[in-house]
């Protein structure tokens, strides 16, 4: 019938409606506080702002904790994200899901957990004690919380890299006689390296915003443990400018991070292309 | 189908807004939001299951963290500070009503109940010695700015030793509670009524009475508060009352007059 024809012509069009209206919601949603924290106070004021010698001390302590906690997050991320990708045993998901896990546990019960972990009264405190290193109240301890919430970041990334590698050039690379390690060197991290760049700006992202595993685990003291997070919390009372500049620059910084992520999976692209 | 969508669309963004609004819960029920100072979280969770007039939901954090809240647009129904500063500020510029003083409390050295070896704090002299741990409030936070209040009455020598000693600025009194009962620090400014929360995790030691800072704590209905004549029964309980009972027995004491 014709009225069954004209419903069936009006839906995809009430549909495509719909739809748009909610990428319009999506967006605007997502968008708008990235877009107020530019514009609730101008360029000028937020530039000035930023010229304050403590904002600059936990913007340089951000980056050093950052570099430092990325390359341990690397070094002992890639090689065993390499072995849960190649090999099969058991347990094998039992350890993928216990890497994943920190994604989903509050960064505050991280902290927690670290302090009942790492404390001075915590399980392994006194082990720790003996070695002389201290963790809590140090930046030591930011980079500790730092590498907890990013690890896993990385170690997916890596883990879905190496495996979506053609098996048959490791292959290749072992029946001409290279070892094992050889092939993860040169065959394995060069073909698997856009998705462990886009795996380590992840993990680098997420540690650049953590704020409450390290407050709680590590404190909150200017030049020793205050990071860009913990000080744009305390601006946030008395220098709501102070505290709009440093969130400026850390929107910036995320952004420049996903960019690379965008150009290090575009760069996989063209790579497949060439191969 | 226009409509389903329209509906879904309605109920979708009432759902990620609406909790915003109304003072009148479902039921008909009125519903009294208070923001106020973390040192009071025990004393007003006890008042607020006891309050007749509305259901209370609290927001506990740093008095500095809520006024600037208040500052940025949200509207709280009452607004309880652990200093007069803070909401005489926000009366000032016109955010508040005219506040009321309605408790008054003690700074006091906490410690741990079982303090690490060779740590032994026994009075504000002990403090600043050897490879002690301290952690105080932040200054922007009431805690702190009493800390640093405290510290100037100090001879410089003594205050710089204590200073050089402070390993954490906690945001509110709850960071340096955390970090004293995980035994990560050896000495913390914070209020009696702090200590006392924590059951035997922690003991207050007294400073010498004329180094004490004046603590009072002061409350005022927000302008704009949905429920305005409730927030006002609510202060007004403070001062006598269930909400002035539960603050005695919570070690608060008497604001002066």
């Amino acid at each position: 019938m014709s009225a069954g024809r004209q419903r069936g012509q009006r839906r995809p069009g009430a549909f495509r409606l719909g739809l748009v209206a909610a990428l319009f919601v999506v967006l605007a949603f997502l968008t708008l506080p990235l877009v107020a924290i530019f514009v609730e106070a101008g360029p000028g004021e937020l530039l000035s702002s930023l010229d304050d010698p403590s904002a600059l001390e936990a913007l340089w302590l951000s980056f050093q904790a950052t570099a430092i906690a990325l390359g341990l997050v690397v070094a002992f991320g890639t090689p065993a994200a390499w072995l849960l990708a190649t090999r099969s045993f058991p347990g094998r998901s039992l350890a993928i899901t216990l890497v994943e896990l920190p994604l989903v546990v509050p960064p505050a019960v991280a902290g927690i957990g670290l302090l009942a972990a790492l404390g001075p009264n915590g399980l392994l405190g006194g082990t720790l004690a003996e070695t002389g290193l201290e963790l809590v109240f140090q930046t030591a301890g930011v980079i500790v919380a730092l590498t907890f919430v990013a690890s896993p970041f990385y170690v997916r990334q890596a883990l879905a890299a190496f495996g979506a590698l053609d098996p048959a050039i490791i292959e290749a690379s072992r029946t001409l006689g290279a070892s094992e390690a050889r092939s993860f060197a040169r065959i394995a991290v060069p073909n698997a390296l856009p998705g462990l760049i886009a795996g380590g700006a992840l993990a680098w992202g997420r540690a650049l915003g953590e704020f409450g595993a390290t407050l709680v685990f590590a404190g909150s003291l200017s030049g020793v443990t205050q990071t860009a997070p913990l000080a744009i919390y305390e601006r946030f009372s008395d220098d709501f400018t102070g505290a709009l500049a440093l969130s400026a620059v850390l929107v910036t910084l995320s952004a420049v991070l996903l960019l690379g992520v965008k150009l290090a999976s575009h760069s996989k692209v063209l790579g497949s292309a060439r191969a | 189908m226009r409509h389903w969508l329209a509906g879904a669309l309605a109920t979708a963004l009432l759902a990620a807004f609406g909790c915003g609004g109304g003072g009148v819960a479902d039921g008909g029920e009125r519903r009294l939001t208070v923001s106020a100072a973390t040192s009071l979280t025990n004393a007003f969770e006890e008042y607020g299951a006891d309050f007749a007039p509305a259901t209370t939901r609290f927001s506990f954090a740093g008095s500095d963290d809520l006024a600037a809240q208040i500052r940025q647009g949200v509207k709280p129904d009452v607004y309880a500070a652990a200093n007069t500063k803070l909401p005489e500020q926000l009366y000032d510029e016109g955010l508040v009503g005219k506040p009321v003083k309605f408790a008054g409390n003690r700074l006091v050295i906490a410690v741990p109940a079982v303090p690490a070896v060779g740590d032994d704090i026994n009075s504000l002299r002990d403090l600043g010695k050897g490879a002690q741990n301290l952690v105080i409030g932040a200054e922007s936070v009431p805690v702190g700015e009493y800390t640093q209040d405290l510290l100037s009455r100090l001879s410089p020598s003594r205050s710089k030793a204590i200073r050089a000693r402070v390993r954490s600025e906690e945001p509110d009194v709850a960071g340096v509670v955390g970090k004293l009962t995980q035994g990560a620090a050896d000495a913390g400014i914070l209020y009696i009524t702090d200590v006392a929360a924590a059951g035997k995790k922690m003991r207050a030691i007294e400073l010498p009475p004329d180094l004490q800072p004046n603590v009072e704590y002061a409350a005022a209905v927000v302008k704009g508060a949905k429920e305005p004549v409730v927030a006002r029964e609510f202060i007004d309980g403070l001062l006598s009352g269930r909400g002035a009972a539960a603050l005695r027995r919570a070690g608060f004491e008497q604001p002066q007059r």
